[in-house]
């Protein structure tokens, strides 16, 4: 057992996510408090520059074929054998489509605790992390001697976890990563759409509080109005009711518009990701403990639908006028 | 074609909850439990693919406050089989503890597929999805929003963030992560729930004793502090939608 904070550095397609910076960051924090070193753990196939920027005592890199691309069975093998042998202190992934297809899995493999969602981790090994869709935060210590955690963005910024000093590379080998049970076929590009929502600078965004795909027409009505376009969180869009590409969040676009006006959202934090660089929040919400109040910059507890029509009323009124 | 799918019911966030007396856990007494959401979407995804494959569909789920309406209400909607795990879940328990009730019961069932919602808000120590895949040595796939089998496999697709879909090739049998069926959860009738009820029957598992390790202690839970929430525009609809309108002069947007 070390004292060492390993990170899983996520990347897709030649690209480091920002999640891994984060972690990295928060990385630093436990180990300066436990005495050890923040270590990257790189999997991938001819992806050493990626190691470049991050600010890691160490990488340890797994160059192989098979990690090209993200297979959780290949991720699953080869971190097995780097955890196991190495035994550090804690182990981060990102609570996202590649960290939590192997954190859980590692946890029953590895016989080691995990504790899920974390946003942030002081030097003392103390963890904070949130349930009920950012309604609860949590706070416990770190599981003795050595755990696993999975990390959200939210407290710490993705600059802060990068450096301009490359780290050394220790590169690693492994045994067999063949048989795979899980392989990639192909990547299906996003959907090109008509508007790019992340390049919008008003957008008026719908969630569950919408009730009926007719009452879409609403918040179409108003965007017309702003010279803005309609967006939507993850439900609507499971719905059918406006296309993948209008959806923000964590599996859709990150939007940074001048004016967010949140329409019956109540804010998970998958959510929540995809407008953490919006600075005009507008939130419309029945819900007061509906977490979109806590990053909102303005708020009001009133039924969407009803100030939609009132809103649109008063807005024609005054263009004509 | 066998699909295992397994249900967690959770606490619903429509309404208020409150922290209990010892500071570290939610007070259960008054909580309205609803099914995880991705369950229903998994649920779906399951009946999906019945229509298509001729599979065998069993839901189960811990005895908690509404689970036999839950699985009554899959039965309605189209799955075979539905089994009720008796034992004392009252206060609920962490994800591992709940992972290891079902891997006993898909032991028993030996499915092709198992799918589950790829994660629930109360999760605190990981998905029941992919920590069955490590209790049953199944490769897993999660954020899933479409399964094509193949024979031996199913290609799934798996979602990436901007909208980036992955097409993974997944050996079966497997644990998949449903973030989204393909169509949304049926609606089913409260009359058909109740011909379910009439028709059908729920068979019961009793498990011995419940261990609890695998996720960390909570030492304190709290509400989000709320040191910059959203200046908060009192009134009704009328008001709201004048300062509004002020709040859009002043951004430039009207």
């Amino acid at each position: 057992m070390n004292q060492d904070i390993f990170v899983v550095i996520e990347h897709l397609r030649g690209q480091v996510a920002d999640i891994s910076f984060i972690m990295l960051a928060a990385a630093r924090s436990l180990a300066q408090g436990a005495g050890g070193q923040v270590v990257g753990v790189l999997l991938g196939h001819n992806a050493q520059d990626l190691a470049n920027n991050l600010s890691a005592d160490r990488v340890d890199y797994i160059d192989h074929p098979t990690l090209a691309e993200f297979s959780s069975d290949a991720y699953i093998l080869a971190l097995t054998e780097i955890i196991s042998k190495a035994k550090p202190k804690a182990v981060l992934f990102g609570n996202t489509s590649i960290g939590s297809d192997v954190a859980s899995v590692l946890s029953v493999k590895l016989g080691l605790p995990l504790v899920s969602s974390c946003i942030h981790f002081s030097p003392d090994g103390k963890f904070t992390s949130q349930i009920f869709g950012g309604k609860i935060m949590t706070e416990g210590t770190l599981p003795e001697p050595s755990a696993l955690a999975t990390m959200i963005p939210g407290g710490i910024k993705p600059e802060e976890g990068q450096s301009a000093q490359p780290p050394a590379l220790n590169p690693l080998s492994i045994e067999a990563l063949d048989d795979l049970r899980v392989k990639l076929v192909n990547y299906i590009e996003p959907e090109v759409s008509d508007v790019d929502i992340s390049t919008e600078s008003i957008l008026i965004s719908v969630g569950r509080g919408v009730q009926t795909e007719d009452n879409i027409e609403l918040a179409e009505e108003l965007a017309d109005l702003l010279g803005g376009v309609v967006c939507s969180s993850r439900p609507i869009v499971d719905q059918g009711w406006l296309p993948t590409s209008r959806m923000v969040g964590k599996s859709g676009k990150k939007v940074k518009p001048n004016l967010y006006l949140a329409l019956g959202i109540s804010g998970a934090p998958e959510h929540i990701e995809g407008i953490s660089d919006c600075e005009n929040i507008i939130a419309v919400n029945t819900d007061p403990t509906a977490p979109i109040f806590d990053i909102a910059k303005y708020g009001a507890e009133v039924d969407m639908l009803d100030l939609l029509e009132v809103l649109i009323e008063e807005i024609e009124e005054a263009k004509e006028g | 074609m066998k699909i295992a799918v397994p249900i967690n019911l959770v606490p619903d966030l429509v309404e208020e909850l409150t922290i209990d007396d010892s500071g570290t856990a939610l007070d259960m007494s008054w909580l309205r439990l609803t099914i995880n959401e991705f369950d229903d979407h998994a649920i779906e995804e399951a009946i999906l693919l019945k229509e298509e494959n001729d599979a065998e569909i069993t839901v189960f789920a811990s005895d908690q406050e509404g689970v036999d309406d839950m699985l009554f209400t899959a039965i309605a909607k189209g799955a075979d089989q539905a089994i009720k795990i008796m034992g004392d879940f009252e206060e609920g328990v962490n994800s591992h503890t709940l992972a290891r009730v079902f891997r006993d019961i898909i032991k028993e069932l030996n499915p092709d597929l198992v799918l589950t919602g790829v994660q629930a808000h109360n999760d605190q120590d990981g998905s029941i999805g992919p920590l069955l895949a490590g209790y049953l040595e199944m490769p897993y796939v999660g954020y899933v929003s479409g399964v094509d089998l193949q024979g031996g496999k199913a290609i799934v697709k798996k979602e990436y963030p901007g909208g980036l879909i992955a097409e993974m090739e997944v050996t079966l049998p497997a644990v998949l992560g449903i973030q989204a069926a393909e169509e949304p959860p049926r609606y089913v009738a409260i009359s058909k729930v109740r011909q379910a009820m009439k028709t059908s029957t729920i068979e019961e598992r009793d498990i011995s004793e419940l261990d609890i390790s695998g996720g960390p202690v909570i030492d304190r839970m709290f509400k989000p502090e709320v040191g910059e929430r959203a200046i908060m525009i009192e009134g009704d609809e009328e008001e709201v939608a004048a300062r509004l309108i002020e709040l859009f002069e002043e951004l430039g947007v009207l």
